[in-house]
């Protein structure tokens, strides 16, 4: 898998599912909700974010509901990587089905600025901070999960296995 | 060293016996459930051409969120329910006709001892109050798991929380959890299974279980244990499909933390908003005047939660000026409320009677708040908009509480009445 690089938005602990995708909008078109991701602790995210920008956040990152909106709007928007000090179990299960890379970083978000470039090796787990230079080693991805990521998630993965099944 | 309740359960639903907790494995889940959710479990297997599911007999379909349904949207999602029912001749499917999915899972013997059960919804974890292993999963996942009947698990660390003394008047399972929370925060059991253990528990009944269990995810938890007992085998006599063999943790089981909290010092508590884990004993609140009181949900909606609504409302009328609003956790619930005159009781004192469904719960409908509105609820989260307006503010506390408030006008202790 090719190394990720992108622009590091940065986010605290306890970022529920509706924060990233709120209440209100979570009836509306994907192409709605996307205006109004994470507005209310960063207005600025939706306005500024550009496809493969990393969010490098703290603890508990998408805890609350199951809502699969949350990683699927980040999806939507082109998300590159997610780095957490910790991820909320229900919400790691969904980003990395829907293939985004989630990479748990002890420590985080510090090691990191809004706006510093990050370059994310998603098979080793390593995320340079190229900025400062410095390199920060994350937990390693279990396989089938690295797998489903190399794949762009479940629904290609599925469609891969329908496929062989008709052929 | 011995095993823990989630290391035996997903290594015989593995067919690994012997794994331990960080190991990754391939389960087979005993049963599957999803509700409206199954609408976007559909377009999922729509987006990848899959045209057939596993085992139309271990797929269970609830329609409990939106019914009956509040608007179009949620009418044309039940509509994709029906029609992924009917074009996959899905066995049991209950409609809107029995209730609250995580109390009619139990009611209808699918959750049992031993069993591993995911659903499209974060409270699957009640079912850990029957000791069996249920956790939440989301649209794509369940989408695999319809098509290949397995899906991926990592063996959690478990957390051993014993709970010893007895609860006094007027706590409940909900006062101990919410207690929890407050000590361990809402990340304390972060991707960890929790097993409730201590002599406290042989008293405590299976509905304020299902109520602990529930609120496990609250704290971040994949499963949510108790290990079964009488209450749990007499609950199921007459209910269960199927034969079940209950699993338990060896003696000299590896945990990661042993907390211990001792239940006759555990008073009615409240969680004050936005976060579940900012716990006070009820007492500490001050004075907090309410528009809506809510008693229901997966969480506390039982037979045990109504009646104690019964018990406070009796010859008294809820305030003038408050709406309170009462749902039954299932038709089951229902019924027996009927029976037993409580819901008499609590309409005579002027309370609000809905459909069992988890409409107020989640701000979807039956008990919306307006801005500047303040809520006490017997439910389980009080984010930000949760129950409505984000300009809303809602306390969590258990059901005597809730009514005693909804009398009173403001959060008070029973007591105080």
């Amino acid at each position: 898998m090719e190394k990720i690089t992108g622009r590091v938005w940065i986010f605290g602990d306890n970022i529920d599912t509706d924060v990233i995708t709120p209440g209100p909008y979570v009836d509306a078109p994907m192409e709605e909700m996307v205006k109004h991701v994470l507005e209310a602790v960063q207005p600025e995210f939706a306005v500024r974010f550009r496809p493969g920008d990393i969010i490098v956040a703290g603890g508990n990152f998408g805890c609350g509901s199951s809502r699969e909106t949350a990683p699927e709007a980040l999806k939507r928007m082109g998300v590159g990587a997610i780095i957490a000090r910790s991820f909320a179990r229900i919400f790691f299960r969904n980003a990395v089905a829907l293939g985004i890379p989630s990479i748990t970083v002890a420590g985080a978000p510090s090691g990191f600025a809004q706006d510093d470039v990050a370059e994310v090796d998603v098979e080793l787990a390593r995320i340079t901070n190229l900025t400062t230079g410095e390199t920060i080693a994350g937990i390693p991805l279990y396989g089938d999960i690295l797998n489903l990521i190399r794949k762009g998630g479940i629904v290609p993965l599925m469609r891969e296995m329908v496929d062989r099944q008709k052929s | 060293m011995g095993y823990t309740m989630a290391e035996k359960i997903l290594g015989r639903a593995s067919g690994r016996e012997g794994v331990r907790a960080g190991a990754y494995v391939t389960a087979r889940p005993d049963y599957v459930m999803s509700f409206e959710a199954v609408a976007g479990v559909y377009l999922r297997m729509s987006e990848a051409g899959v045209d057939s599911v596993w085992d139309n007999e271990r797929i269970v379909v609830i329609l409990d969120h939106y019914s009956p349904a509040p608007s179009i949207r949620a009418a044309e999602l039940q509509k994709i329910a029906r029609d992924f029912v009917t074009r996959f001749n899905i066995k049991h499917y209950y409609g809107e006709k029995a209730g609250i999915c995580h109390q009619v899972m139990p009611e209808l013997g699918f959750v049992a001892p031993g069993r591993l059960i995911v659903a499209t919804d974060s409270h699957t974890t009640t079912y850990g109050a029957l000791g069996c292993a249920g956790t939440g999963i989301g649209y794509a996942e369940m989408a695999y798991c319809f098509l290949t009947g397995e899906l991926w698990f990592r063996i959690p660390e478990t957390i051993q929380l014993r709970i010893t003394g007895k609860p006094g008047r007027y706590v409940m399972g909900k006062d101990i959890i919410l207690s929890i929370a407050g000590h361990l925060s809402a990340e304390g059991a972060q991707y960890r299974s929790l097993e409730f253990h201590g002599p406290a528990l042989r008293d405590l009944s299976l509905a304020s279980r299902m109520t602990m269990s529930n609120m496990a995810v609250e704290l971040g938890a994949k499963f949510g244990f108790f290990l079964p007992d009488e209450a749990v085998f007499s609950f199921l006599q007459d209910r269960v499909r199927g034969s079940y063999q209950p699993i338990y943790p060896d003696a000299d089981a590896g945990y990661e933390a042993v907390h211990e909290f001792d239940a006759t010092l555990i008073s009615p508590q409240v969680a004050l908003p936005p976060n579940v884990d900012d716990v006070v004993p009820v007492s500490e609140v001050g004075d907090v005047k309410i528009d809506q009181a809510f008693v229901g949900s997966c969480t506390n909606g039982r037979l045990e939660d109504l009646r104690a609504v019964a018990a406070i409302l009796s010859g008294r009328k809820v305030d003038r000026m408050v709406r309170f609003i009462v749902t039954p956790a299932s038709y089951e619930i229902y019924k027996e409320a009927i029976r037993e005159g409580i819901l008499e009781t609590i309409i005579d004192a002027g309370g609000c009677i809905t459909h069992p469904g988890c409409g107020a719960c989640f701000g979807a409908h039956m008990g919306v708040l307006a801005p500047g509105e303040v809520c006490v609820s017997s439910s389980n989260r009080n984010f930000v908009g949760r129950m409505g307006s984000p300009e809303a503010r809602i306390y969590l506390a258990n059901p005597y509480v809730v009514a005693a408030s909804a009398v009173a006008g403001r959060i008070v202790h029973p007591d105080e009445l």
